[in-house]
């Protein structure tokens, strides 16, 4: 038969990710009724909301003249405190979770530090900043020793388990050419696997350095201290300008840090 | 003087690996294992240093029993044997000197190999290798800026630096060119000369192993089915190992390969061999 002969289709279409019309159908007019049901339910005072248009305004003007000057000392301390806060929570944060994560790698841990690790980090993971923040602060009073205990608590979190998937990924041959020569537990650890995790232990590090800062603006809301204290209390004096002026700090210096850790990064790959 | 006793490697997964071996291999013999992918040859390797468990059977180095030994027992018996691998292995951040000298491990301590403060000696005598396999000037670089070539011999010298009796190779040349692949050769040929080290060459190459090798044990399905010399290479011989091909066919093609050298069997000789 020649090849002319055979007709092949003209037209194709990708399939439907579901096969059966009748349920695509379905499915698609049920997240509609959802969506309209759902937006009924949702109460809207349109007098509060007027209101509140004109404070969002203010707040925006604020913006437009930030006030540096007036409470340039609480701000000034506030964000020395955040700093500090910051900088020691990262340091104690990833000091503890090297060797969580070493502990939740399930390639080199036994099986009962793997659980246990892995039950830390899961605990930190699944608690919330400010919810850490509220128990701290009962726990140990207002102040950055309950902002600085959150946030080393969350770093471990974080970076054990980054550390943890990047231990698992590693190239095995690598370590099993330096098991080969008759290197013990410990040299295979620094030789066969610090040596490919570093440089990303150090660029989760300086990530989790500016996510840190970003939090204790938050977590300071909560009473655990820091430059977020002060946009509380700037906050609930509706002195929007220098609110404004604390927000355009935070944002500097996440650039800041966010260029620095970028640059790091770069340089240690 | 490496001895094997019925050695049997059973998978988890249930594969049969290896059945039975028993071999030896007297100091300063170079054999080349050869045989398909999935015969076992990786295994065995790795069962005479440990990296593999094997599941029963014995092994012997001199006259220690390598089956027998503890952690740390097993520690010290690795520094014995160097191994060379097929993807080089290096740890690739770390700069040519430090992987010369990871082949020291087994002798230092924790904390003097952290701070990377080996003793004078070793150090002399890394550098030594590294001007035996021709690297001097790369001391410092990153093993992962040399090319492939220039990394094997990197794994050859850390091998070296253990001060090894045997050396356990698995497929040094799989992932190099020809001319690259047969310098490799060459070069391990002649350290295991100049050092009396006997050798298990894992290779895929029946070309090259017919000419860097002493002896040649073919493995098929976990079982040896041919140990001899390289001249004992027939077609009947390789299709036993392999299972059904056109040898003579490629053989041929090996003539396209770099012209034969003194010393070295011409490969016409090689094809008239088949």
């Amino acid at each position: 038969m020649s090849e002319g002969a055979t007709r092949y289709p003209r037209h194709w279409r990708r399939p439907p990710l579901i096969s059966d019309g009748r349920l695509r159908w379905a499915i698609y007019a049920g997240v509609l009724v959802y969506l309209v049901v759902g937006i009924g339910a949702v109460e809207v005072n349109w007098g509060r909301l007027s209101e509140g248009w004109e404070r969002g305004l203010r707040f925006l003007g604020g913006f437009v003249e930030p006030d540096f000057i007036s409470r340039w000392d609480d701000i000034r301390a506030g964000l020395i405190e955040s700093l500090a806060m910051t900088l020691t929570a990262t340091v104690v944060g990833v000091l503890i979770s090297i060797p969580v994560g070493i502990g939740a790698a399930r390639n080199i841990a036994p099986s009962p530090v793997y659980l246990a690790c892995r039950a830390l980090i899961a605990l930190s993971r699944s608690l919330q900043e400010i919810i850490v923040a509220i128990l701290f602060v009962a726990m140990v009073g207002f102040g950055p020793l309950a902002g600085f205990l959150t946030l080393a608590f969350a770093t471990i979190g974080f970076l054990a388990k980054l550390l943890a998937e990047d231990i698992e990924d590693i190239d095995a041959a690598q370590v099993e050419a330096i098991r080969a020569t008759g290197a013990g537990w410990w040299q295979v650890l620094d030789y066969g696997i610090r040596s490919q995790v570093t440089p990303r232990l150090i660029g989760l590090s300086l990530y989790r350095l500016d996510i840190n800062f970003r939090e204790s603006a938050v977590i300071g809301i909560v009473g655990a201290g820091g430059v977020g204290a002060t946009l509380n209390t700037a906050l609930d004096r509706y002195e929007y300008d220098s609110a404004a002026a604390i927000l355009i700090l935070i944002i500097v210096i996440v650039l800041v840090t966010e260029y620095v850790s970028g640059w790091v990064r770069g340089r240690v790959q | 003087m490496l001895r094997l006793e019925s050695l049997t490697k059973r998978y988890r997964t249930g594969d049969l690996a290896l059945s039975e071996i028993s071999l030896a291999i007297p100091a300063g013999q170079v054999v080349g294992l050869i045989g398909p992918s999935g015969a076992g040859k990786s295994t065995l390797i790795r069962c005479v240093n440990r990296l593999v468990e094997p599941t029963s059977g014995r092994i012997w180095l001199d006259d220690l029993e390598l089956t027998r030994l503890g952690r740390r027992g097993l520690r010290h018996a690795r520094r014995r044997m160097g191994m060379i691998f097929q993807e080089y292995a290096l740890v690739e951040r770390l700069t040519v000197m430090e992987n010369l000298l990871s082949g020291r491990l087994g002798y230092v301590s924790f904390w003097s190999s952290l701070i990377r403060r080996f003793p004078p000696a070793d150090i002399e005598n890394a550098f030594r290798l590294l001007d035996r396999v021709g690297l001097m000037e790369h001391a410092d670089k990153r093993a992962d800026a040399l090319s492939g070539g220039q990394r094997q011999r990197v794994g050859i010298a850390r091998a070296l630096a253990q001060e090894p009796e045997i050396l356990l190779v698995d497929e040094p040349t799989a992932s190099l060119d020809p001319k690259t692949s047969r310098q490799i050769m060459r070069l391990l040929r002649e350290v295991c000369a100049e050092r009396g080290l006997a050798a298990i060459v894992n290779i895929h190459d029946v070309l090259l192993a017919r000419e860097f090798m002493m002896r040649i044990v073919g493995l098929r399905a976990g079982a040896i089915v041919y140990d001899g010399g390289p001249d004992g290479l027939t077609p009947a011989v390789l299709t036993e190992i392999y299972g059904e091909e056109d040898w003579a066919a490629s053989s041929d093609l090996s003539d396209t390969g770099p012209s034969p050298r003194p010393g070295v069997p011409d490969t016409d000789e090689l094809v008239g061999a088949l």
